[in-house]
Formats: C-alpha cells, structure tokens, sequence
C-alpha cells in the first residue's frame, strides 16, 4: 500500500516546473495573452520533454505514461498560468483515440499529436454541461449538422474530436468542409475556447468502444489538477506578499487576520491534492472509482480553488487587483476551469446520478 | 501508486478476520469511557494477547511487543469496523500517558504504570487546563510548594474527563514558581484517591457532564512521580499533545457517518418524498461526500508518508482543523436533512438514532475548541506550515 508519487514521477514534476520557471514566466504569459493567448515558445518547450504524447503509447511515438502523470503535468501548468494546450489536446483527445479509435484512425492522428505538430480540440460541453442556446450536434449519415459550445483548445487544431447528442464521439478534420470556427473569449486569456458550427460536415465515428465517460473523467480530472496547481501559487503569492508588505509597523503577515486566511486557504486546499491523485489513480487502476473521483475532484478543487482566488486576492489588499501585479491570470483561470465540462453544482448532479441518487 | 496490499498484508487482514469470527461470541458491549467491565478487560487481555491491542508496547511492560507497522495498525482498525468488533480500551492513560511513559518515563515509572493501565486497572484522567490557562497552557496557576521530598499541590484543573471514576492524574504543576513560565512546570502522576481532592461533574450543553472540573487543597504527593524531571513538564506535555491530535482527526468517523446519513436519506420522507429525492439536499450530500474522500484520501497519504518516514510538512498540520469541522459539518447536514424531526432530544416520541446527531452537533464543537482551537490550529498551519511570522510579544505596562 503506498498512496504518493514514485521517484520517477517527482522527477518528471521538478523537470517540468524548471522548464516552465524558465520559459513561462509571468512577462511572458502577459504577453501571449495581449496576443493571441498562445505562447509558441512554451509549447515547443513541452514539445522537447515529449508531454503532448504524455499519454501516447511509444508505438505511435509518445511516452506511454498514466493519468496520474498527465495530472502532474496539468498542476504544474495551472501553476504557470501556461498559454498553450493540454487537457483537451494532450489528454482528451488522445484517450479518445486510444479508447475509442480504429487501428487506423490511431495510427493516422496519434503520431502527429504525439510529435505536437498537430493539436487537437474538443467539442462534449454540451453532453456534460448541458446546451446552451440550441447548441448540440446531431450525426446523420457519417456527416454532423449542429452547433458546438465551448470547445476546448480550439485556437489552430488540426483535429476536433466532438460529441453528438447521443453522447457518441466523431473525428473531424478541421479543414472539413461546412465547418465555421468562432473563437470565443473567456476571462481567461491563456487558454483558447470556441464555437463550431457544423453543416453536414464529413466526421468518422469513433467506433470501436465508448470513450465518453473516459474522456470526461480525465477532463474534469485534469482541470481539478489545474485548479490545484493555480491554488497552490496564489496561496504561495499570498503568503510571500504578507512576509513583505509592511502597515502599522508590522508585516501584515504577522496579523492574524491575515494569517488565518493563508491557514484556511491551504487547510482547504491541500486535501484537494489527494483527491486529484486518487482520481487519476483510480482512472487507470480502479476503474469502479473513477467517475465518481474525478466528479469530487472536479467539484471539491472548483469550490476551493474559487475560495482560493478570492482570499488570496484579498491578503494582497488593493494592488491584488490591479492589471500590474498579474494576480488575476490565476484568479482567471480558476474560474474559467470551475465553469468547464459542467460547474460544481452541475458536476454534483451526475456524480449522485452515478450512486442511483438521482 | 500502489493501493494494494501485498501479500504479507493480505495475509495479515485474513489472520485478524478469522482472529475475529472465531471470537465474536465474547465481543463485549462497547466501552464508553470510565471504569471497564469485567467482560471488557478479559477483553483487552485476548486483544493484547494477541497483537491487537497495545500493540507495539514493549513486551516487559505488558504489551504485544510488534515492531510499528503503520499499515497492520490500520488493517487492525479496518477489520474491526467491519465485524463491528469493540476495539481494546482507549482513554487518555493508554493514549496519551502510556506513550509519553515510553517516550521520557523513568524505568520505574514505566515498569509500575504501563502494564496496569493497559490491562484496565488503572485508569487516567488529564489535568491539564485550567479557568485561567485555557490556549495559553503554559500559564497554568496550580502550584506544587516543596516540602521535604513532596510536593503540596494547590489549585483547580477544568475539562477534565473521566474524573470522577480516575484512579490517577497525571498533571501539570508549577513547582518552580522562580522560573520562566515555560520553565517552571512539572508534570506529575498521582492519586485520586489523595486527601484534598474534590471533583464536581461538569455538565455541558448536551445534557450530560462529560468533564469535571478538580480541586486541589493541600494535597501532598511524592517528587518521585515526577515525569522527564523537575521543570520539565511543558516539552513532556507538548509530547504528549502531539499523540492527542492525531487521535483527534479520524477519517474513518467521518465516513462512517457519512454512511448512515445516506441511509438516513434514503429512509426518511417528508411529504412522501424521499429526502434523498431533494435536490438541494442531495447537492448538500455530494458536497460532504466530497469532502469526506478528500480527507480519507489525505488519511492514505498520510499513513504512507509515516510509513516511509517522508516529509510532508503541511499536510499533517491540517488534520485536526479540517477533521473536526468535517465531523461537525456532518452532524449538522444529518440535522438539517431531517428537519424538525431534528430537534428531538433525549427521550422524546419519534426521536431519531438516539438523538446522536444533535448530541455530535454539540459535542463535536467541544472537539473543535478542545486539544488546541481552531484557530491555535491556524496559527500552527500558518507558522510552521507556511512560514509565517509570529505575532509580535505586547509590551508589558
């Protein structure tokens, strides 16, 4: 019995992080979100240490490594603020592939995911969240008719792998014809979301298994670990700022006001931790576990990550919320991962649905 | 990543599973605190006899003698939740005092107390707080004057459990009233049964008096029962807190509970509805059931981390904080699900469970002040966990 990470898996953590110190400062997430959010940079960066084929079997070029892994990844990335692609195109999509794909559907797309020269986006908001305004997509005759909400990683993928209102999923080729990208802009400037509209665009059904539920699981996985990781710096932010910031002639972070805050954000947050580990765990071990993890890690991180940014916000008094201290990158992205693939209360609903509660 | 127990644990589980079959005619009731039935310290023999109980207590002082396994204790604690089997005794003597005897008790000492008091014939009570030095212990007022080789000790104890059926205290004393603060206790273990001890129960808002308060006048006891030595008593109290506060933060308390509240709504209806059929209830529930896999998932990391001697800093700091108001957030949701069935109490027609839930409601807030506040717990996350400086020392006058 042994709940932590292996020796290799703290490795990978601490090789990661020193490639984003490195790459993805704060300067530079600003300037790739005054832009066009993507950071080519970072990407090619991630691309060197092989995380978009994190999941990829090394048959089709990628490392082969496990959720939990991929959730180390997505930790460290939410602690960056990083502005490029990951849950949908590194994870989502390649198990959909991996789940769900034909022997040549793989061989065709995984290489070029695993290299990174291609990314991929993904299109299920609407069969986990819910539609919104008529959005949905129905597949008729191997074409897809409709319109897709909130697609994730959506800015240049090669690839969009969508879910039909049957909760079925299909490979579309982005230069399709009949499809008509509309990029949409969130808080959150370091990650891309958009709107497919689809008429009769030719799209493969990916047939051979359901990978719905496992693509989702992963997703609400990787945005807790996300959450996590994005926490975890403002808390840390929070605390360095309090040791510094002096009023009536004391560093604020001997006050316990401020103190209790700092406490209560780590108290909340730090079993958050495990509950992501568990879920990613459970994804690949304990497949009786895994949808009911990954909805409490979803929820539990985007309860506590949005306590989080508020407090955090809070220690740091006015200049928390100006442009200037960059604070809100992280504040953003918290709250644009508590809202994607289904809000808490949302996430909560299928997770009782799951025990025969609802 | 590993959740499986190997074959040596497998094999462990098993033995204590037919260990508990095999005995389940002779469970007896389960101990409530105090003095121990019969029944119960024949009990706790077989359990020590056994392994399962004083478990890692050398063997020359009355217990099992197995080297610490972290993962065989809490096998032990899993199957006996399971056969719904009454653990050995607890209490604060096998708790606390044992392990601080072990930690920096003479050998006399350990040789004289250890194995009566695992066995059941001794039973401890906890002088510790006081009216006056509630958070801030070390400011403790009881003093203990020398008089030839005794200490006459006067002054009044508080929350002090299991007083009124105690055979011994072990206690913080001022002796050296020179001294600093920190400095100048003693920790001392004596008899209840000593000339000029008064104890009046001291009945709390559930109804029921689950602590004493102790008065002291005049009451003379020998220097020898002193622990770690004269002046020494804050760093073997602070030893002895430690093993308090991870008993109070069970995971598995929350779970169980968690448990019996999806029964509870699944059974009850208002209206004819279930009050699992509540939507706004059942997101309650979720919310909870979040936060109890939070903790025991956390429990996991922090019983692998005792395992393998890793530091984790923070995360055991939180434990106490986040498991007690779990708890209590539970007794609160199952009070609130059932609504004013809710409010009954103690005897009353359609009472539910006993009365469990609001008696766990207000005991449970006992536990968040209790073995440290909530926000002393804070102080500690926020100085030791995050670095965080101390407050500055007020000046004097």
């Amino acid at each position: 019995m042994e709940f932590a990470l292996s020796q290799d898996q703290k490795m990978m953590q601490e090789s990661v992080s020193r490639t984003l110190d490195r790459v993805c400062s704060l300067d530079r997430v600003r300037e790739a979100a005054d832009a066009n959010g993507f950071a080519e940079d970072v990407w090619l960066a991630l691309v060197e240490l092989g995380i978009p084929g994190l999941l990829i079997p090394e048959q089709f070029g990628g490392v082969g490594l496990k959720l939990l892994d991929a959730a180390l990844v997505s930790e460290a990335l939410g602690r960056h603020v990083a502005p490029v692609p990951f849950v949908a195109s590194c994870v989502m999509a390649p198990l959909a592939l991996l789940h769900a794909g034909s022997a040549q559907q793989q061989s065709q797309w995984l290489p070029k995911l695993a290299s990174g020269e291609i990314t991929a986006g993904i299109a299920v908001a609407e069969q986990i969240a819910g539609a919104r305004e008529g959005s949905g997509i129905t597949a008729q005759n191997g074409k897809l008719s409709g319109k897709a909400m909130f697609v994730m990683d959506f800015d240049d993928a090669g690839l969009f792998i969508v879910a039909d209102r049957e909760s079925k999923l299909h490979l579309v080729d982005a230069a399709a014809s009949g499809l008509t990208e509309s990029p949409l802009t969130t808080i959150d400037l370091t990650r891309s979301v958009g709107e497919l509209i689809f008429s009769d665009v030719e799209a493969e059904p990916l047939a051979h298994g359901n990978a719905f539920v496992a693509v989702r699981d992963a997703g609400w996985t990787m945005l807790a670990a996300d959450t996590l990781g994005a926490g975890w710096q403002m808390i840390e932010k929070a605390v360095e700022y309090s040791r510094e910031r002096k009023q009536f002639d004391r560093v604020i972070g001997s006050f316990q006001a401020v103190k209790h805050l700092c406490a209560e954000m780590a108290a909340e947050l730090e079993p958050g931790r495990s509950l992501v580990w568990y879920a990613a765990h459970a994804f690949d071990v304990i497949p009786s576990d895994a949808s009911l993890s990954a909805a409490h890690a979803k929820s539990y991180l985007s309860e506590i990550g949005r306590f989080v940014a508020r407090t955090s916000t809070e220690v740091h008094g006015g200049i928390g919320i100006t442009d200037l201290l960059g604070l809100h990158y992280w504040f953003k992205r918290i709250g644009l991962n508590r809202q994607l693939l289904g809000g808490p209360e949302r996430v909560r609903h299928l997770a009782a649905a799951m025990q025969g509660f609802a | 990543m590993n959740l499986a127990y190997s074959k040596e644990y497998e094999d462990f589980r098993a033995e204590t599973r037919a260990f508990l079959e095999h005995h389940h005619a002779r469970f007896p009731k389960p101990y409530g605190g105090g003095r121990p039935s019969a029944e119960m310290m024949e009990w706790q023999k077989l359990l020590i006899e056994n392994g399962y109980a004083a478990r890692t207590i050398p063997r020359e002082y009355g217990g099992y003698g197995a080297e610490p396994d972290i993962l065989k204790s809490r096998i032990i604690a899993e199957e006996f939740t399971r056969a719904k089997a009454p653990t050995g005794l607890a209490g604060q003597g096998i708790s606390m005092l044992v392990p601080t005897l072990l930690e920096v008790g003479s050998e006399e000492q350990k040789r004289k107390y250890i194995a009566p008091t695992l066995r059941g014939e001794i039973i401890w009570c906890q002088g510790y707080s006081e009216p006056g030095a509630g958070s801030d212990l070390a400011s403790l007022q009881t003093r203990g004057v020398e008089v030839e080789n005794d200490f006459v000790i006067n002054g009044q104890k508080i929350w002090t459990s299991t007083a009124q059926s105690a055979d011994m205290i072990f206690c913080l004393v001022r002796t050296e009233a020179e001294r600093a603060k920190h400095q100048g206790i003693s920790y001392i273990l004596f008899s209840m049964k000593t000339p000029g001890i008064e104890v009046r129960p001291l009945k709390t808002m559930t109804g029921n008096a689950e602590f004493n308060e102790v008065f002291f006048t005049d009451v003379r006891v020998p220097q020898d029962n002193v622990v770690g030595g004269r002046g020494q008593g804050w760093s073997v109290a602070n030893a002895t807190l430690k093993h308090e506060r991870g008993m109070l933060g069970d995971p598995n308390a929350a779970n169980t509970r968690l448990q019996a509240i999806i029964d509870l709504m699944r059974e009850e209806t208002v209206d004819g509805q279930r009050l699992m059929d509540n939507p706004v209830l059942r997101d309650r529930l979720m919310q909870l059931q979040g936060r109890v896999l939070a903790m025991q998932f956390h429990g996991l990391r922090l019983l692998t981390a005792s395992a393998t001697g890793d530091d984790i800093g923070l995360a055991r700091l939180i434990v106490k904080l986040e498991g007690c108001e779990l708890n209590h957030q539970l007794a609160a949701f199952a009070i609130d699900a059932l609504g004013e069935l809710g409010v009954l109490y103690t005897d009353s027609p359609h009472l539910r469970a006993n009365g469990f839930w609001q008696r766990a409601y207000m005991f449970d807030l006992g536990l968040i002040i209790g073995g440290g506040t909530a926000q002393i717990q804070k102080n500690i996350i926020a100085e030791r966990g995050l670095g965080m400086p101390r407050e500055p020392k007020l000046m004097k006058g």
